[in-house]
């Protein structure tokens, strides 16, 4: 099987709007900067998935809507809805089986054209069971952070650090859309959601795109003259379907699917053979909880390390350094490939002021959101 | 041996009501940003114009415009003004509205090659003052109908549908 790597990237900077763009406008953008970084036209893709859910887009079958702004006209075009990492997964294992040699992987959002998010979101919880309580369906959030932060032993103000810990870097990077400087007690006095849950511990929408350009290891080393990025594993897991069996205070599917690519890339100690990580953090206990999952603490209390400064820049194994979905914005899909994007950046020594001391090889971990326990994980490494 | 038969009946309405179901009624709504070029036509609509596009590259004229060719995949800035004629590339005749209802007076959809665009190239409308359906044919030449001036939105809806053209 072919070895698969990043050939190029393009990404149009997150924003809370974008109302003087279409999202088609928004995804061409990304895709002219995705074909220029990787030295293609897109004449030369042999195959396209977008990653979308039409309950976002308000249209139905969304990929016959990505063709002409992905230059994907007359080529075999496809959606993944899950998460962009399902996406890059998905186009690693088609160029894998031979019969491909580039693939491009698409997700962007427009969530201010979404006037309701919630009642988007109400669509996804059962009918039966779950939507009966006329709350907030985000109470599910509140749910799962309070049987995290008991089994845990971790406090309100640990996650508020979470949140705060990804806003303040995402100052640092210029494709986030929500910087900012906060104390936990900011964080703490926000709204509350869903208790223990409060506002500053949500992620906010944005709007994006990113286009990101994968190829076979011969097409690589056939245009890069310089350090390429691989893909050296990958999993995704749907753990406990139903909210009835779940496992609240565990990420159950981040695990299995960290263990799954961990295995295919060899790495038996991620705590030691990980250079930095980026995880999902939609809402900001996920932070923790994603990073226990994706075993990097060694048993160790997250709270307490984060406390310590171990998930900083110049701490033992930084998280988040990217601003995550706190810090670059909810951005559905596409925030996973925002994270692999500014991953793949620290692995080129490109990530400006972020940048980490000769990093190697990283984990990056997504979830497909409430009320879902699934979940996406890649291993990146350079030469 | 012949295949045993089990007849069954037809249900009745009040039997299917006792059916016990979970009724829900989504509330999805959304604003769509027009962006750069399609806003740009809808302008012009609300002007009385149909605007179109040419990729400098493959010299395509395209309506609606966007804002790059999808085949050259490259941007497009070259704006012009077309006619607000064309000709019925294909069309269908409806008796059924959008909410399941029989119609009287049916609709015709159609898709107008517009007058000044690259051949092949049209936008989807309606069909308006046609005497008999029977009559329409594929190659028939139309006009627009705008709504007055003062009622225009910029909307695809400014144009109220297309005529038939005197020949």
């Amino acid at each position: 099987m072919s070895k698969v790597g990043i050939l190029g990237i393009g990404i149009v900077p997150a924003r809370a709007l974008s109302s003087d763009v279409s999202y088609r406008e928004l995804i061409f953008e990304a895709a002219v900067k995705a074909y220029e970084d990787a030295g293609i036209e897109p004449f030369d893709v042999d195959t396209f998935v977008s990653v979308s859910e039409d309950f976002n887009e308000g249209v139905s079958i969304f990929d016959e809507y990505v063709p002409d702004q992905l230059g994907a006209v007359l080529k075999p075009v496809h959606t993944i809805s899950g998460d962009g990492l399902y996406g890059v997964i998905s186009v690693a294992m088609q160029i894998m089986t031979g019969m491909f040699r580039i693939g491009v992987v698409e997700a962007h959002s427009k969530a201010s054209n979404v006037l309701n998010h919630l009642k988007i979101l109400e669509l996804a919880l059962d009918p039966v069971y779950l939507r009966h309580t006329g709350v907030d369906p985000r109470f599910l959030a509140g749910l799962e952070m309070r049987a995290y932060m008991e089994a845990s032993g971790i406090d309100a103000e640990s996650v508020a650090r979470a949140a705060t810990h990804q806003r303040t870097n995402a100052i640092w990077n210029p494709l986030a859309a929500y910087p900012g400087k906060f104390s936990p007690d900011d964080v703490l006095l926000t709204e509350v959601v869903a208790e223990p849950l409060t506002e500053g511990m949500v992620a906010q929408p944005a709007d994006g795109a990113v286009v990101v350009v994968l190829a076979s290891e011969d097409v690589i080393r056939s245009q890069k003259k310089n350090q390429a990025v691989w893909i050296e594993g990958m999993g995704f897991y749907t753990s406990e379907p139903s909210f009835d069996t779940w496992v609240w205070e565990r990420a159950t599917y981040a695990e299995l699917s960290a263990r799954k690519a961990y295995e295919m890339a060899g790495i038996s100690c991620p705590s030691k053979e990980i250079s930095f990580a980026e995880v999902d953090s939609r809402y900001a206990y996920k932070m923790l909880q994603h990073i226990e999952a994706c075993a990097l603490t060694d048993g160790r209390n997250p709270a307490q390390l984060l406390r310590d400064g171990f998930f900083s820049k110049e701490g033992t194994l930084p998280v988040n350094l990217s601003g995550a979905h706190m810090g670059i914005g909810m951005m559905e899909e596409a925030t996973a490939l925002y994270q692999l994007a500014f991953a793949a950046d620290q692995l080129l020594g490109r990530a400006g002021r972020m940048q980490l001391s000769d990093p190697y090889r990283c984990i990056i971990q997504s979830w497909r959101g409430l009320p879902t326990r699934s979940g996406a994980t890649c291993i990146l490494s350079r030469d | 041996m012949e295949p045993k038969v089990i007849r069954g009946r037809d249900l009745k309405r009040d039997e299917f009501e006792k059916a016990l179901k979970v009724e829900y009624h989504p509330e999805a709504r959304y604003a769509w940003d027009a962006g750069y070029a399609v806003g740009k036509f809808l302008e012009g609509l609300k002007q009385g114009k149909i605007l179109g596009v040419r990729c400098r590259r493959c010299r395509r004229i395209l309506v609606p415009p966007r804002a790059f060719c999808e085949l050259c995949f490259v941007p497009i800035d070259e704006w012009l003004e077309l006619k607000d004629t064309g000709t019925v590339n294909t069309f269908s005749i409806s008796y059924v509205s959008m909410d399941v209802k029989r119609l009287e007076e049916p609709e015709i959809p159609a898709v107008i090659e517009i007058d000044g665009a690259s051949p092949g190239v049209g936008i989807l409308h309606k069909l308006g003052e046609v005497d008999d359906p029977k009559n329409v044919k594929i190659g028939m030449k139309v006009k627009a109908v705008w709504k007055p001036e003062k009622e225009r939105t910029g909307a695809i809806t400014d144009i109220l549908y297309f005529k038939p053209l005197e020949e």
